[in-house]
């Protein structure tokens, strides 16, 4: 695995008139850890749905996973594992419903299913409609449909978010460091954003301000992004 | 690119239709069932004619813009529909005169032609609505082709459904068959056509240049003065 | 593609079963609407032409009720996003939903006929159902094959309610055409006649020619 799990140069997205990313060039290897700070609307959810290969680009190159977006997104769908704002989940259906339905999607089987379930500890109530779920449960549930499929490369927008510190603690070894994947994950939190991570990008108004080893940034430098 | 040549179109488009219409008036023969009213086929069916193949062309360059993802497609595509789209209303009116002349009704179900191309305006009269609710213009020039290519596979299909449905005893002369008309009118009739061919392209041609010119003094005025504020707000049309 | 078309399926089943949300909706309104057509009309009985004129506009118009909410759950839900991530054909999303709505419309049809059937129709229905349950397939696929394609257009745009109906009606006006064309020699005063082979004919070309560029510009949609 030589080859760096993200290659981008000069990526831009803009939506309509107005440009939500410009000028994003940075590699990430293969197994590290990639913190992406900046205020909202700095274009931080932009930039991982550009890397799920659900925005195609602009302007500029991407390669993910060795593959160039968007022409060969087709290659690297399934080896990514997106957990965004939104959890992709059916309120209606049960946590194991949706797992099984995603399951079957991705090609993976039931007991995968029961697996990420038990380690998200949720098989408790996995046969609740997601609607009666309390957020951080849905979190959970949510984390649990991104790493189903085993994914190299995984797309994290503030994934801590809604969870009390013994959900947090049960997550880690699937979607935090422990996990070994290449991960990308938005953060607003600074100090522990850069603590967790390999390297650094900060964003402001879609340009990379910051953008360098997580050990060279001064949490001073992150928290002046948000002035 | 779209500007040459244009000068020496819309003289000849005048010339044609201006020779189309004075043999129609002047020289073809008055038709014996339906006397002088029946003149206006010369009109409707030129633009029906016009009508349906502007609308698939329509569809054809949408395919273009879905296959290349270039914007001027679109615009090609956006023109050559609202052009159709003024012709059908064009059809409408004229045959709904002469069935009122010839028959005594505004509105004839059984006259194939005037059904299909109700259903075709109707259909088409979504694509303005469509294009406007879609603010993100790549997305809406995107969604506009999928439609024109849908709407332009239809118009063919409709018109030989509807065809089918109405059982011809009496196929009323308006526009449909072209069988058994005498020489001059045949040739007054191709002249029509021709005419408004030609009509269609320049008017075409003339828009193209128009939209180009105005979306290049746009680029430059990004370029130069930085001047965002030249973008349109929300609208329908394409913006290169 | 097939599992992922039978997993998209499966799914969107054990919704409706979960939600009941559109299939009672579309039924109750196919009944009531024949009911309409009663008072409108003003006769005891039809049969022919005007029976089945009657029967398809009321399938239309459940079908229209189904098509509004066929992409809901998805794009409220989020789930096209988690659709685009995974590594299946993404028409394959397009032939579920037409499956789903044909298998909506299919029970829709299986209460209105019958419904239909006491309340209206003047000559008896058992000695042409097999015919009649093949004319009602074939316009179904017809309205299902347009239809998803259009709800998938007018779901991502603002004005949706307005831009589905406006977009469809129209585009379906030949299904109508070439499946009262085809039932109403089934319902037929006098004892039913046989079917017209042309308009059978018909249905299917258009069902045909639609699907083929609905498969083809389906992609195209869930772009972002």
């Amino acid at each position: 695995m030589d080859e760096p799990a993200i290659e981008l140069a000069g990526l831009g997205r803009r939506f309509g008139e107005r440009t939500a990313l410009r000028d994003v060039t940075l590699t990430v290897p293969a197994g590290a850890t990639l913190v992406v700070l900046g205020p909202n609307g700095a274009g931080k959810s932009t930039l991982l749905r550009v890397l799920a290969g659900l925005l195609r680009p602009h302007a500029g190159t991407a390669r993910v996973l060795g593959h160039p977006l968007p022409q060969e997104g087709w290659a690297v769908r399934g080896r990514i594992g997106l957990l965004a704002h939104e959890p992709m989940l059916y309120r209606d259906l049960t946590p194991r419903e949706n797992l099984r339905f995603h399951g079957r999607l991705h090609g993976v089987g039931r007991e995968r299913v029961e697996e990420v379930l038990e380690a998200v500890g949720m098989t408790a109530r996995a046969d609740d409609p997601v609607a009666t779920l309390s957020r951080g449960m849905v979190q959970r549930v949510a984390a649990a449909r991104a790493v189903l499929h085993d994914p190299e490369l995984l797309l994290l927008d503030e994934p801590l978010a809604n969870l009390d510190p013994a959900a947090s603690e049960l997550l880690e070894p699937l979607v935090g460091r422990a996990s070994g994947r290449t991960r990308v994950v938005t953060s607003h939190d600074p100090a522990g954003g850069l603590a967790g991570a390999d390297l650094a990008l900060g964003l402001r108004g879609g340009r990379p301000a910051i953008c360098a080893p997580a050990a060279e940034v001064a949490a001073a430098d992150a928290t002046a992004l948000y002035a | 690119m779209h500007g040459k040549g244009l000068r020496t179109l819309a003289l000849l488009t005048a010339l044609t239709l201006t020779a189309a219409y004075a043999l129609v008036f002047f020289w073809t023969p008055n038709d014996a069932d339906q006397g002088f009213v029946q003149k206006i086929f010369y009109l409707h069916v030129p633009m029906a004619i016009v009508a349906l193949c502007g609308f698939v062309a329509g569809g054809i360059f949408g395919a273009m813009h879905l296959r290349t993802r270039d914007g001027r497609w679109d615009l090609r595509a956006y023109v050559a529909i609202h052009l159709s789209q003024i012709l059908a209303v064009g059809v409408l009116v004229t045959g709904s005169i002469w069935a009122k002349g010839a028959w005594g009704h505004w509105w004839l179900w059984d006259e194939p032609m005037l059904v299909s191309f109700l259903i075709v305006f109707l259909l088409y009269a979504t694509y303005q609505v469509l294009r406007f609710s879609i603010e993100d213009r790549e997305r809406q020039a995107r969604y506009a082709s999928v439609f024109a290519v849908l709407a332009g596979a239809f118009v063919p299909i409709n018109f030989a459904v509807v065809r089918m449905a109405e059982s011809y005893v009496h196929p009323r002369t308006l526009g449909t068959t072209t069988g058994g008309m005498p020489g001059e009118m045949m040739l007054t009739f191709l002249i029509a056509l021709a005419g408004m061919a030609l009509l269609f392209v320049t008017l075409w041609k003339y828009e193209m240049a128009s939209k180009n010119a105005v979306a290049e003094v746009r680029a430059l005025r990004l370029r130069l003065l930085g001047d965002d504020d030249a973008l349109p707000r929300r609208t329908a049309a394409p913006t290169l | 593609m097939l599992t992922a078309v039978g997993a998209i399926l499966r799914k969107d089943l054990l919704l409706e079963l979960r939600t009941r949300e559109s299939v009672p909706a579309m039924a109750i309104f196919a009944v009531t609407t024949l009911v309409v057509f009663h008072f409108a009309l003003d006769r005891p009985t039809l049969a022919g032409d005007l029976a089945a004129g009657v029967l398809w506009v009321s399938f239309l118009f459940a079908a229209m009720l189904g098509l509004n909410r066929l992409f809901v759950a998805e794009e409220e839900q989020g789930g096209f996003d988690g659709f685009m991530l995974a590594p299946i054909d993404r028409t394959s999303l397009y032939v579920a939903k037409a499956l789903a709505l044909l298998a909506f419309l299919a029970i829709v049809q299986a209460i209105a006929v019958p419904a239909f059937a006491i309340l209206l129709l003047d000559p008896s229905l058992w000695p042409v159902l097999p015919e009649l349950v093949g004319v009602l397939l074939l316009g179904d696929a017809g309205i299902c094959v347009v239809g998803a394609l259009v709800s998938a257009i007018g779901i991502r745009t603002r004005a949706r309610d307005l831009i589905v109906p406006l977009l469809a009606l129209p585009l379906l006006i030949p299904v109508v055409i070439g499946a009262v064309e085809a039932t109403a020699p089934l319902l037929a005063e006098g004892g039913a006649e046989p079917l017209p082979g042309r308009w059978l004919l018909t249905l299917g070309l258009y069902d045909a020619v639609f699907a083929a560029i609905a498969y083809a510009v389906f992609d195209d949609l869930l772009e972002d």
